[in-house]
């Protein structure tokens, strides 16, 4: 168990910025989700802390010690890769030891180690099979085993399950968070899929552009995202937003939206006053909508011309203020189509952001 | 056609009427396919009947005939007898020199390339990329321009006129398409089997001999092939660095056809012409896809 | 936190650079040693030595005694030099767009999803895993004129055929063309298929759709689509005949007379027993000029399209 600390983190590749000067403190046995679409930099910053790149400012600590020129098998971390990465020229049995082997550990412990691992993973019968024998979840029960058997402080792993069909990738999300409760350790887990960032993490860092937007509890990244490109980004469908202007005149805060329409905001907490006439985006996820009138709610205009059903539930998809919006519906609810109608949501649980900066207000 | 149950006509119409035209150009294709095959044959077969055949046989001037009787005395000469012009001991001493270049080359030549493509791939390092494409790029220098000076090279490490001036220069001048073969090779297996290895602790070499090598068979058969009959069929290298007693086969071949003394022996020329065709043609149709695959992969992308 | 306490310390101290520097990927970088010293001493050294000595007085032995262009004026007025230049200019010029043209033709006779297809392939291959000594001979005896092709069918009847190429000072460049399409048309043909191998089946749908019909299809789709391959092979083809030398020494050594000299004959001999290296070195240096001709439109062309992705 280690704590991972990233002071100013950058790399650069040639002229090209992929991670600007980053911060990220992770406590000693904390599983952490860097969570992101692809080209914002969390493979590069897991990279970077596993010692598999040079990193171009800043540095990297590991249990307290800076380890930002050590070699990776130095600085007591295992990683486990999508693709697996298997030496497909030894049985499963040497591909969980080379580590232990070139680390020149006696051959006891080794089998020992080897052992207690395919224990721990279930994948004793495995053992003398090459990787080529294997099937994709097999696979990467051995690549995490490959990290289990060295011990480590930190687990890595980049995009652990992004090869496998969806019911595996279930499955072996719910093994990795046993295996974390079990052992205890210090997890990063890099991956572009919301579903394993909310249900694996203890926080979440949502990145893009190098950057972390926001690092947070995944309830507190769903529910209060600090910037529109969270809020976008985490949720499926997407959050709902509505472009209007603030209004303070005429009896609390408002939003105007379209031609004269008024959407009240009573209720919402904002964290800088509210200024008149500011260009702002409302933002409302498709279950915080409701078809009924809901007490102290306020009301959106909505044309629906769609709805798809999605087994447990169904959704309705139309037009709030010209905008593409989605409400989450009962399957048995009757969704009027093809006329204006209202809506409803409570304002405190929406979100409110700068409709420049995209900051949340 | 009339066995087919009444219930399938709809399998049956659609391709009635088009077999026959399709036959017609099929037979054209087939035709100049086959003229085509002759002519890369017909050498093959000109060669191998003349080297069966006795002197008075070869002078009635009927080089497409098949032997009236067939005699194996020319390749026993062209083996063992027949003269280069100073010696006249056939070829074998030839095959010998070309084996005692050949396999030294080749191991020297792909291990070295082996090493160049993975570095060039996992371990970049400062101006890795420029000196791999001036390699690239040297590969097209002709050998004229670069010979003289590398005379002077090796007679000055006193090594002129031995095989290890010829092995050395083979080493060399395979070195570009190898490295570009295994580059290729190495930078097509996932980088994260590379990165899996560093965090297990494994450094250059243990990476390269453990994980890279028992991977790359296949492309290691295909650089031996290319080296064994390119290095078996070069005559200039042979010629100018092996020195007199190390003429490599091709060497002594062209001598012994080309030596202008005494009676022209056809029978035995074309004998040793086989001889020496022997090891590449071997190499060729025992290997036949990896040949293939060898002279594509460093050919189509560079 | 104790931590960071020992915070500004932790910057890289400079023995930090400088194992970075020299130290780490060591032993990539000792590795590579054979790499580098292959590109510094012989593609740049030796190419630049004989650059500067091609400039010089040398006759038997290299000396330093420099004569500006007189060796390349005395070149361009030798007049096996200038047969040598003509010689490779129609042999490369016939042999390019020969094999060429029939590699691609065959290729495509070969994709028709035609039986045997192996076995041809093998057929049209076998010559180029043969040295270009062995076809030069093995095509000698077939055009010697008094016991080869040409006696063997006047005998059978067809009296006035002639094939004396060989020793004919004006046809024998053809019969030097004719050993070396045999030698690797083959190698022209396995290219060019694997070209059209590597075109998606899609498109050939797409157009078959569309009602394009397929002598169409080749020319005005897959054609513009094998570029890559085109290319690369027209300059793995056309460097090669820059270098032709063994197949002339196999075949004619140059004769009759002077008639099938080439330029790199013409090197190796002044360098080696003319006892004039001046001369080798300046004819090597034209070929090294040649060659770059073909090389730098193709390096532009192959290097230019990455940039812009």
């Amino acid at each position: 168990m280690a704590s991972v600390s990233i002071r100013d983190l950058a790399v650069r590749f040639g002229a090209v910025t992929v991670l600007q000067k980053l911060r990220l403190d992770i406590a000693e046995g904390e599983f952490i989700v860097l969570l992101g679409p692809s080209g914002c930099g969390k493979s590069t910053l897991l990279n970077a802390v596993a010692g598999l790149l040079d990193v171009s400012e800043g540095q990297v600590w590991i249990g307290g010690k800076n380890v930002t020129w050590e070699e990776p098998k130095d600085r007591g971390i295992g990683m486990v890769f999508q693709s697996y990465a298997l030496y497909p020229s030894m049985s499963v049995r040497k591909n969980l030891s080379f580590g232990l082997r070139v680390a020149g550990l006696p051959k006891a412990e080794v089998e020992h180690r080897v052992a207690r691992a395919a224990k721990i993973l279930q994948i004793e019968p495995l053992l003398d099979r090459r990787p080529s024998q294997l099937s994709g979840g097999q696979r990467q029960r051995v690549a995490i085993g490959r990290a289990l058997v060295r011990d480590v402080d930190v687990f890595l792993f980049d995009e652990p399950l992004s090869n496998l069909d969806a019911k595996l990738r279930t499955e072996l999300r719910v093994e990795i968070k046993r295996l974390h409760q079990e052992l205890g350790s210090t997890m990063i887990y890099v991956t572009h899929d919301q579903i394993e960032a909310l249900t694996l993490a203890d926080r979440v860092a949502v990145m893009s552009g190098g950057l972390i937007q926001q690092l947070a509890t995944p309830k507190e990244i769903y529910r209060r995202p600090v910037n529109r490109f969270v809020a976008g980004f985490v949720g499926s469908p997407s959050m709902n937003f509505v472009e209007g202007r603030l209004s303070t005149t005429g009896g609390g805060v408002a939003l105007e939206v379209g031609e004269g329409a008024r959407v009240p905001l009573d209720g919402y907490v904002f964290a800088t006053p509210p200024q008149d006439g500011r260009p702002a985006t409302l933002g409302v996820r498709p279950e915080q909508l409701t078809l009924a009138a809901v007490e102290g709610g306020s009301r959106l205009p909505v044309v629906f011309n769609l709805v798809e059903s999605m087994g447990a539930d169904s959704l309705a998809w139309g037009r709030i203020a010209g905008a593409l919006a989605s409400m989450r519906v009962e399957p048995e609810e009757e969704v009027p189509t093809g006329r204006p109608v209202e809506i409803f949501f409570h304002p405190e649980h929406a979100s409110l952001f700068d409709a420049k900066t995209g900051e949340r207000l | 056609m009339t066995a087919l149950p009444a219930t399938a006509p709809s399998a049956v119409v659609p391709s009635g009427p088009r077999p026959k035209r399709v036959a017609a150009s099929r037979i054209v294709l087939y035709g100049i396919l086959l003229v085509a095959a002759l002519y890369y044959l017909l050498p093959l077969y000109v060669m191998v009947t003349t080297s069966l055949k006795g002197l008075p046989e070869i002078r009635l001037g009927n080089i497409f005939a098949p032997p009236l009787e067939v005699t194996f005395e020319p390749w026993v000469k062209a083996w063992t007898s027949a003269c280069t012009g100073l010696t006249c001991k056939g070829l074998s001493p030839g095959f010998w020199n070309s084996v005692k270049i050949t396999i030294p080359s080749t191991v020297l030549s792909v291990l070295i390339a082996a090493v160049n493509g993975y570095a060039l791939v996992n371990w970049r390092f400062r101006g890795s990329e420029f000196f791999f494409t001036a390699l690239i790029f040297g590969s097209f220098i002709p050998y004229q321009v670069m010979v003289y000076p590398l005379v002077l090279v090796t007679a000055s490490l006193g090594i002129f006129g031995t095989l290890q001036a010829v092995i050395l220069i083979h080493t060399i001048f395979g070195m570009p398409i190898l490295t570009l073969l295994f580059r290729n090779y190495f930078a097509s297996l996932p980088p994260e089997l590379f990165k899996a290895a560093r965090v297990d602790g494994a450094g250059f070499w243990r990476i390269f001999f453990q994980i890279m090598l028992p991977m790359s068979l296949p492309i290691l058969a295909v650089a031996i092939i290319l080296q064994v009959t390119g290095i078996w069929n070069d005559f200039l290298f042979g010629v100018i660095f092996a020195g007199t007693q190390n003429y490599p086969m091709t060497v002594q071949l062209n001598n012994i056809v080309n030596s202008t003394q005494g009676v022209r022996e056809y029978n035995v020329n074309m004998a040793a012409t086989i001889l020496t065709g022997l090891v590449p043609l071997a190499v060729y149709f025992v290997s036949g896809r990896l040949f293939v695959r060898g002279i594509a992969a460093g050919a189509v992308k560079g | 936190m104790a931590e960071t306490s020992i915070d500004a310390a932790a910057a890289p101290p400079p023995s930090r650079f400088l194992y970075n520097l020299f130290r780490r990927n060591l032993s990539a970088k000792v590795a590579a040693t054979p790499m580098v010293a292959t590109v510094l001493v012989v593609f740049v050294g030796c190419t630049l030595w004989t650059v500067y000595y091609s400039f010089t007085n040398s006759r038997a032995l290299p000396t330093g005694d420099f004569v500006g262009f007189a060796q390349y004026e005395r070149l361009f007025a030798a007049r096996r030099w200038n047969v040598s230049v003509r010689n490779l200019l129609l042999f490369g010029v016939l042999s390019l767009v020969l094999s060429m043209t029939i590699g691609f033709l065959l290729a495509v006779l070969m994709d028709q999803k035609i039986r045997l297809e192996n076995t041809l392939r093998t057929i049209f291959l076998y010559p180029f895993a043969l040295s270009a000594i062995v076809t030069g001979l093995v095509w000698q005896w077939i055009m010697n004129p008094t016991l080869g092709l040409q006696t063997t069918l006047r005998n059978l009847g067809w009296e006035s055929f002639t094939f004396d190429w060989i020793t004919n000072t004006d046809m024998v460049i053809y019969a030097l063309v004719i050993a070396d399409l045999w030698h690797k048309t083959g190698f022209v043909t396995v290219l060019m298929l694997a070209g059209l191998r590597s075109i998606d089946d899609e498109i050939w749908k797409a157009a078959r759709v569309d009602g394009i019909p397929t002598w169409r299809t080749y020319l005005s789709i897959v054609l513009p689509m094998m570029r890559g391959v085109i290319i690369t092979t027209l300059v793995i083809v056309g460097s090669a005949i820059v270098r032709l030398y063994d197949l002339v020494v196999a075949l004619t050594d140059g004769g009759p007379g002077i008639a099938s000299e080439v330029p790199a004959k013409y090197v190796i001999n002044y360098m080696f027993s003319g006892g004039n290296l001046g001369q080798a070195l300046a004819g090597s240096t034209i070929m090294l000029a040649a060659v770059l001709v073909f090389l730098i439109p193709w390096a532009i062309i192959e290097f230019r399209p990455k940039k812009e992705r």
